[in-house]
């Protein structure tokens, strides 16, 4: 393919982008794709951050002062449907989009019309989902797992949640079809499996994952929609089902998924480190080893969300000793990090502020991760603020981090031009510390026996709730820095060289900055 | 270094502060196994304490070592078998270590034989219910209603004043200390689960099943938990509060609560309170009279959803002012109170409302909010039914 768009050399018609907002619709590009993920993904930040500010806002203080407990309720649960869906997994989708054909030294995607209408499915199916709180009864409310039976109370807006989520997971199923397709037909001459850089890998095996469980996640609310409107019973003991099944199908899928949002992070990470310590990365054999193998354990440790529905004792023995596994390929790869860091040449630019941020605050995550796999100790942080408190270490300065890592890293690639370094350190440091004083005390409350998902609390929980808020309010407006930086580097600014980083290896720094609309059309030579 | 030290203090007076502990830990409690629970918990937590400090320790000191700025030199390895092996297999070992005290612990938990008192526990959207199998004792437990109110959106209380806010029952479950105690737990209408953090038992309470789950209690005391699962508009005010006595106080509570045989002992003080009930239900009432008993068991059980002003929330709870089932016919009223209706959050509340309770509120709906069909519901029409 690569040869033959080289022999077509002479056709300026498709060199330059479409002029006109026409150009955005329609476009075929992996660059102009990968840019609107990306600032799709920036908006959906803003609107899933404010309705954490409105959390956070009325959990200042004890008492109700705000809202009504079910429109709390329908807060917390389209917080997480639009952090996971709507930001998180676009802004993966879009670093891909941007980077994955210029790493391996291909011409675009591999199917690049499914990949524009990949992304035009997001928008519409966020306004599907957002347009359920205007509706009557209100949007979902029943958390964003959306467990029957209590899920299957409520309005008739459940119907447009279930639609919703079919079309994220049509656009993630064939976001990911095309990534897959790219990686095994796109690459470079040359450029093995083993030579792609960890990113490539990473999403590799992530579009792997989400090709295999988006379709468990859609048959577990189709039955969730029959049971509510064709008289089916699959989770209503009543009728003969059970409302654990469903948990059960919904893990299976939810926990894969959660590593669907945190291994291209991992591949960011193994990008960044080794620029900026000016050294190789750390076993990458056993990096790519690693993240195979956190692939296939996150198959079999779903039920560890579940210890307290009544399991088997022998269940619950597994899956505790399947998910304590997990911290032994995930220690792999923090070392690996580690020792790349050692004996290094490092500087500490704004993306290797974010990666090391990432690295210290996602090992918090981690470790408390390993405290709930322990299954008797979790049966008293089950459902409390412990839980609340190391998802969001694993996935604020986890992933969040990683993907302003990775803007900040690839961004003079994208704009020409050089961001506003200053402003970006203050962007780092400002978040940084607003994100610890607004997650850091949820360990507390949370031990302390505050259970998650609720309007009100008791008194002990008081100091420790109006901290955590005024840390949500000062980590939620310091993201406009970030907006700031951004603009102002796609605006103008100081002129970015090919190479960018001194220490940067790989193809996208060999093509100029700002990255011409097409590269490698002609394949380029692999050392 | 003075600042290092004055920090070391702060952290001294915060630690050795038993409030401020209680405050940011876990609770040790009272059962041997919420004990064997909060040595498990310290453990790891220290473990993994050392692992933090080991790992940070070395990236700092090479992020301040091995800087540009200070001259440092890249190296270039970048891999040993060696050392990969060692630090994969090292975490094995620990890991091995955490697990074997771990899963001695699960099955001590698991084990729910030789119990010598069963309670049933029911949960409802949003209250307990308690049921003695041993003693036939059986009662509801809702919020405090003066919680309840203090709770409401706008109610300008202060809440700072109440010495449990939110932890506070009308009714609370009464068990013994020193005796095994068992839980069946199950639901009614969603998914709840029942938390006690000083008991260590956390367990769903699924519509359909049953769940076990045991205690033994040491100390005697009041323990307070939570519904731990999302299970609606209320889930956050519904506590569980356990007093726990001793053996001989638990008889006797048990000897006075528990319903009498009917026919053995007619003529005890409990089973004249149950005639009693029983001529309430029997004698005609008066529209004042269920007005104002069902204005009262509205705010208890009705106005979660349906509001205090029976406007309900509209798509999700409908209103009860000028509905066409509160102004309409009294079978089609009675039933949608008496079954519930199918598919819907409205449950049945033939367990939860004594006959005179019931006839009162569907008196009640019938005749507030702006509704004015001017009839009653008599509670003898709702002891016909069961």
């Amino acid at each position: 393919m690569s040869a033959a768009s080289a022999e077509h050399h002479d056709h300026d018609d498709h060199h330059g982008p479409a002029p006109g907002w026409t150009r955005w619709l329609y476009t075929t590009n992996h660059k102009d794709i990968g840019t609107l993920y990306l600032l799709f993904s920036l908006v959906m930040f803003f609107i899933g951050g404010g309705m954490a500010l409105i959390i956070r806002a009325e959990l200042f203080q004890p008492g109700l002062q705000m809202v009504d407990p079910l429109f709390f309720n329908s807060m917390t649960t389209m917080h997480a449907l639009v952090m996971i869906f709507g930001v998180v997994m676009p802004a993966f989708v879009g670093l891909a989009n941007w980077m994955i054909p210029m790493m391996i030294g291909g011409p675009d995607m591999a199917l690049p019309r499914l990949n524009n209408w990949s992304f035009w499915i997001m928008p519409f199916a966020f306004l599907l989902l957002l347009s359920t709180l205007f509706m009557e009864g209100g949007g979902p409310a029943g958390g964003w797992t959306l467990y029957a039976p209590l899920s299957l109370q409520g309005g008739d807006s459940f119907a447009f949640v279930i639609f919703s989520i079919h079309f994220m997971g049509i656009s993630s199923v064939m976001g990911s079809i095309n990534i897959v397709a790219t990686i095994f037909n796109m690459r470079a001459p040359g450029m093995s499996l083993m030579k792609m850089p960890l990113f490539v890998w990473t999403w590799l095996i992530t579009a792997f994952l989400l090709i295999a469980v988006i379709p468990v996640l859609a048959g577990a609310v189709t039955m969730l929609l029959t049971d509510r409107y064709f008289g089916t019973s699959f989770f209503s003991a009543a009728g003969g089902g059970d409302p654990v099944m469903y948990q059960h199908i919904f893990w299976f899928f939810g926990h894969p998924e959660v590593y669907i949002l945190i291994l291209p992070a991992f591949g960011i990470i193994s990008s960044i480190i080794p620029t900026f310590a000016r050294k190789p990365l750390f076993g990458y054999a056993s990096m790519v080893y690693a993240t195979a193998s956190i692939a296939f354990l996150s198959f079999i440790v779903w039920a560890h969300h579940m210890f307290t529905v009544g399991m088997p004792l022998a269940g619950e023995m597994f899956f505790m000793f399947a998910t304590m596994m997990i911290s032994v390929p995930t220690g792999v790869k923090v070392f690996n990090w580690i020792a790349t860091m050692w004996r290094g040449s490092m500087t500490l630019e704004t993306p290797m502020l974010f990666a090391v941020g990432f690295l210290v605050m996602f090992t918090i995550g981690g470790l408390s991760g390993l405290m709930l796999a322990i299954t008797p100790a979790d049966i008293q942080y089950h459902d409390t603020y412990f839980v609340v408190a190391h998802f969001h270490y694993v996935l604020v300065p986890g992933a969040i981090y990683s993907i302003m890592a990775a803007t900040y890293y690839w961004m003079p690639k994208w704009t020409g031009n050089m961001y506003d370094e200053k402003w970006g350190k203050i962007h780092f440091w400002v978040s940084t510390i607003f994100l610890n004083v607004l997650f850091f005390p949820m360990h507390f409350v949370g031990l302390a026996g505050m259970p998650r998902r609720i309007p009100d609390y008791s008194m002990q929980f008081a100091d420790w709730n109006a901290v955590a808020s005024i840390g949500a309010f000062g980590f939620g407006f310091s993201q406009l820095i970030f907006v700031y930086v951004v603009l102002k580097c796609m605006r103008g600014g100081e002129k970015a060289t090919d190479e960018v980083w001194e220490g940067a290896d790989g193809l996208e720094w060999t093509v100029p900055s700002p990255a011409p609309y097409h590269t490698f059309e002609t394949p380029p030579a692999i050392r | 270094m003075s600042i290092g030290s004055r920090w070391l203090v702060a952290l001294a007076v915060l630690v050795s502060s038993q409030q401020a502990l209680a405050d940011i830990n876990m609770p040790v409690g009272v059962t041997p196994i919420s004990k064997e629970v909060y040595g498990l918990h310290m453990m790891i937590f220290w473990i993994c304490c050392a692992i933090g400090a080991a790992v940070f320790g070395v990236m700092f000191y090479s992020m301040f070592k091995h800087r540009k700025s200070k001259g440092a030199k890249a190296a270039d390895f970048h891999e040993s078998t060696t050392v990969e092996i060692i630090w994969t297999a090292v975490p094995l070992f620990i890991l091995i270590a955490m697990a074997i005290p771990a899963a001695k612990t699960l099955i001590a938990m698991e084990d729910t034989s030789d119990a010598e008192v069963t309670i049933k526990v029911t949960g409802y959207q949003w209250k307990w219910h308690y049921e003695y199998l041993d003693s036939g004792i059986s009662f509801f437990s809702s919020l405090h209603p003066e919680h309840n109110a203090a709770r409401q959106v706008g109610s300008g209380a202060d809440v700072s004043q109440f010495e449990n806010y939110l932890k506070e029952v009308d009714r609370e479950l009464v068990l013994p200390v020193g005796k095994k105690v068992r839980f069946l737990h199950t639901s009614a209408d969603v998914i709840h689960s029942w938390w006690v953090p000083a008991l260590a038992v956390k367990k769903d309470a699924i519509p359909g099943f049953i769940n076990e789950n045991w205690a033994l209690i040491e100390e005697p005391g009041v323990y307070r938990g939570k519904c731990t699962e999302l299970c609606g508009r209320d889930h956050g005010f519904m506590p569980v509060v356990v007093r726990a006595l001793p053996e001989d106080e638990y008889l006797a509570w048990v000897e006075e609560n528990a319903p009498a045989p009917a026919i053995t002992e007619a003529d005890t003080a409990a089973s004249q309170q149950v005639a009693a009930a029983d001529e309430d239900a029997d004698r005609e009432w008066a529209m004042d009279e269920l007005m104002a008993k069902g204005e009262g068991v509205y705010n208890t059980y009705c106005s979660s959803c349906h509001q205090a002003n029976g406007e309900g929330l509209a798509g999700a709870f409908p209103a009860i002012a000028g509905s066409a089932i509160a102004n309409g016919p009294h079978d089609a009223h009675i039933s949608t109170v008496y079954v519930g209706v199918a598919g819907t959050a409205m449950a049945s509340f033939a367990a939860q409302l004594s006959d005179v309770d019931m006839a009162a509120v569907l008196t009640y709906q019938r005749n507030a909010f702006g509704n004015t069909v001017g009839d009653t519901i008599q509670p003898s029409a709702i002891k016909a039914l069961r």
